[in-house]
């Protein structure tokens, strides 16, 4: 998964050709870089950060492809927002690298293609809505037109308020306008840090669909957020962080993949027990047996078990599929971390 | 290309900060108050020499004893001003998340801090100069006197302000944004008084005292450059005739600026610029 990004950068390889062979092997490198696959919107490697007597991050690799769609989940003080910072050239970490679109984050001109909606942040209180865009996009040095402008503050639910100052906007408003500075300059990879935090039910949707219609169209998202329920929506792929470290990642379907089955059984024998523990962990309370399917051969598994049962003479009342979701799924890595914790320590 | 665009954007963003917020009308208010009160106080000058109390060189060195201290006087609000508003520039936008976003637009931090820094240049020499010029020319309606270098003393003004607010900026890249302000200020005090006292120290032929005054303006030259700036308004003649009586005034300064002095000036501001942009380089936000 963490191919080296290096590996892609341009300048190193087309200065071998130039000095090889002159034109031709220029040629050559070139086309071996145009041949690469493009290198990834964010990648990083062993990111480590200390705050005083703190350590906020102890060891962090991730990446987000080109397109993709990753929410960064876990525990408050996890450390994703120092993450975040550190993957934006924001905060110095105290070590490992981080790159944006193949190139070091410490370079400037790698956030050309990058929107940040910050964690906690305020824009200039004397500026007005449609100003505060304008900055961005010069700052920026995408050139952007009045039009567009406005139509992205159309889409945050900001259009009549463009004309007034930032510092009578609601932290709601503000946070409405953080998404707009977002999205103005056209970017490739959009970083929204808890982008719903002070957002009334309808901002919530409006960033379902924002985030929805970024995935439609090839912007790779990096979407930190605690409504585990919209992340389980939008999302390809998930990072959970716990204490610095990436506790889990992987695709829904790899964290999900493991799915349950609540049975009603009665004339339970030894037998039908053993079936049953076959075919995974069991868990029982009187009379429901709740049954973890393995995720390969999802298909049969459960036809198979319950013909199996009621061969061996088990009255099957009920039986129902039970859908692990994200949010168990994700408590369900926390305690087991800190079970693990409370081992060593005992 | 983009650098100098990301330095002529932050220093119009300052100026428009700086013409937005109250700073500036707590400024133009504190400027007029003082222009209107240095106007009666020269004409209540010029009425006493039509008495005959006074000699026409009496006057004269009056009237630039009064020009310098209500200079010092602008001085002053413009040094509070531009403290006031570097001070809490980088770091107050640090503590409020404004940077944040900012900064993650693909910008060099030093071309950020050189926007800053020229857009507060700009404002503060800009109000000097403005305020400046208009107490010159009330001296000139009350009294009749009109300074020998008002260009050189103008300038040099200014150049006190730009010395200042490069401090501040320097402290706010690694103290918070108040106490920068106020440790801007209060060095800047602290110099003149400093001055003050190496004044009296040359006057009464004390070494010792005397270079109390030189380190100071070595270590921060606002008030050798503010000397520079009394030596251009003062009227030269009424010093040579009444200089021995009232050497080490803290209103009068004897000699012009050296251009040895005018050069460490622009290197010091320089060395400090460059230790903000060092400082802000590495700061995590
Ligand atoms: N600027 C800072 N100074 C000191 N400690 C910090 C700073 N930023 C973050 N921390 C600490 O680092 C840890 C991780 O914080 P953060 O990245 O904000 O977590 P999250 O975003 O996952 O809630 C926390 O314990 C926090 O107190
Ligand atoms: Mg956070």
């Amino acid at each position: 998964m963490a191919a080296d990004p290096t590996a892609n950068a341009p300048a190193g390889a087309a200065s071998v050709g130039a000095s090889a062979a002159g034109d031709a092997g220029r040629q050559a490198a070139a086309q071996l870089v145009a041949d690469l696959p493009p290198a990834p919107a964010v990648w990083c490697s062993g990111l480590r950060k200390r705050y005083g007597k703190r350590q906020a991050v102890e060891e962090v690799s991730l990446q987000v492809g080109r397109g993709e769609v990753v929410g960064l989940l876990g525990p408050n003080g996890a450390g994703k927002t120092t993450v975040i910072k550190m993957l934006l050239g924001l905060v110095t970490p105290d070590a490992g690298e981080a790159m944006l679109f193949g190139s070091p984050s410490a370079d400037p001109a790698s956030r050309t293609k990058v929107g940040y909606l910050p964690e906690l942040f305020r824009y200039q209180p004397w500026l007005s809505a449609a100003e505060v865009l304008a900055l961005h996009v010069r700052l920026s040095g995408v050139s952007v037109p009045a039009a567009e402008q406005r139509e992205v503050l159309a889409l945050v639910g900001l259009a009549e308020r463009a004309g007034d100052r930032v510092g009578g906007f609601s932290k709601g408003m503000q946070q409405r306008l953080g998404l707009a500075v977002a999205l103005v300059a056209r970017p490739e990879f959009v970083v929204l840090d808890e982008p719903t935090s002070a957002l009334d039910p309808l901002g919530r949707a409006d960033v379902r669909d924002i985030v929805l219609s970024l995935r439609e169209r090839g912007v790779a998202v990096l979407l930190n957020s605690h409504l585990i329920g919209e992340v389980e929506r939008v999302c390809d792929r998930v990072v959970i962080l716990d204490r610095g470290r990436v506790a889990t990642s992987g695709t829904l379907a790899e964290l999900l993949g493991q799915r349950e089955l609540r049975l009603e059984l009665t004339g339970v024998t030894p037998a039908a027990q053993a079936r049953l523990a076959a075919t995974g962990l069991v868990e029982r309370e009187g009379d429901w047996f709740t049954v973890a399917l393995p995720a390969d051969d999802a298909e049969d598994a459960v036809p198979d078990l319950v013909g199996d049962l009621v061969a061996a003479g088990v009255r099957v009342h009920a039986v129902e599929p039970v859908r692990i979701s994200l949010e168990e799924r994700l408590l369900g890595i926390l305690r087991d971390a800190a079970d693990a914790r409370e081992g060593e320590r005992a | 290309m983009s650098t100098a665009r990301t330095v002529l954007t932050i220093a119009g963003l300052t100026l428009r900060e700086a013409s937005r917020r109250k700073v500036l009308r707590a400024l133009a208010g504190l400027t007029v108050v003082l222009l209107v009160l240095s106007a009666w106080g020269f004409s209540r000058l010029s009425a006493e020499s039509e008495f005959g109390t006074l000699t026409s060189g009496e006057a004269r060195l009056v009237a630039s004893q009064l020009l310098n201290l209500v200079m010092f006087g602008l001085s002053l609000i413009a040094a509070l001003g531009t403290a006031f508003l570097a001070g809490p520039t980088l770091s107050g936008e640090i503590e409020s998340g404004i940077s944040l976003s900012l900064l993650a637009r693909p910008v060099r931090r030093w071309a950020v801090l050189a926007g800053k820094w020229l857009g507060l240049a700009a404002f503060g020499s800009g109000f000097v100069v403005l305020a400046g010029l208009a107490q010159c020319l009330v001296v000139q309606l009350t009294v009749g006197y009109w300074p020998p270098q008002p260009v050189v003393a103008l300038a040099l003004l200014a150049a006190q302000t730009v010395v200042l607010l490069t401090l501040g900026l320097l402290l706010s890249t690694v103290i918070s944004p108040m106490a920068s302000g106020v440790v801007a200020v209060g060095l800047f005090g602290a110099t003149w008084i400093a001055g003050v006292v190496g004044g009296i120290g040359e006057a009464l032929g004390n070494d010792g005292v005397a270079r109390v005054g030189a380190i100071s303006r070595v270590l921060l030259p606002t008030d050798g450059l503010w000397r520079g700036a009394m030596h251009a308004f003062q009227d030269p003649a009424a010093l040579l005739q009444f200089g021995q009586e009232m050497a080490g005034f803290p209103f009068l300064s004897e000699a012009p600026l050296t251009a040895a002095y005018l050069g460490w000036a622009a290197f010091w501001v320089l060395m400090i610029w460059g230790l903000a942009a060092v400082s802000f380089r590495r700061k995590d936000l």
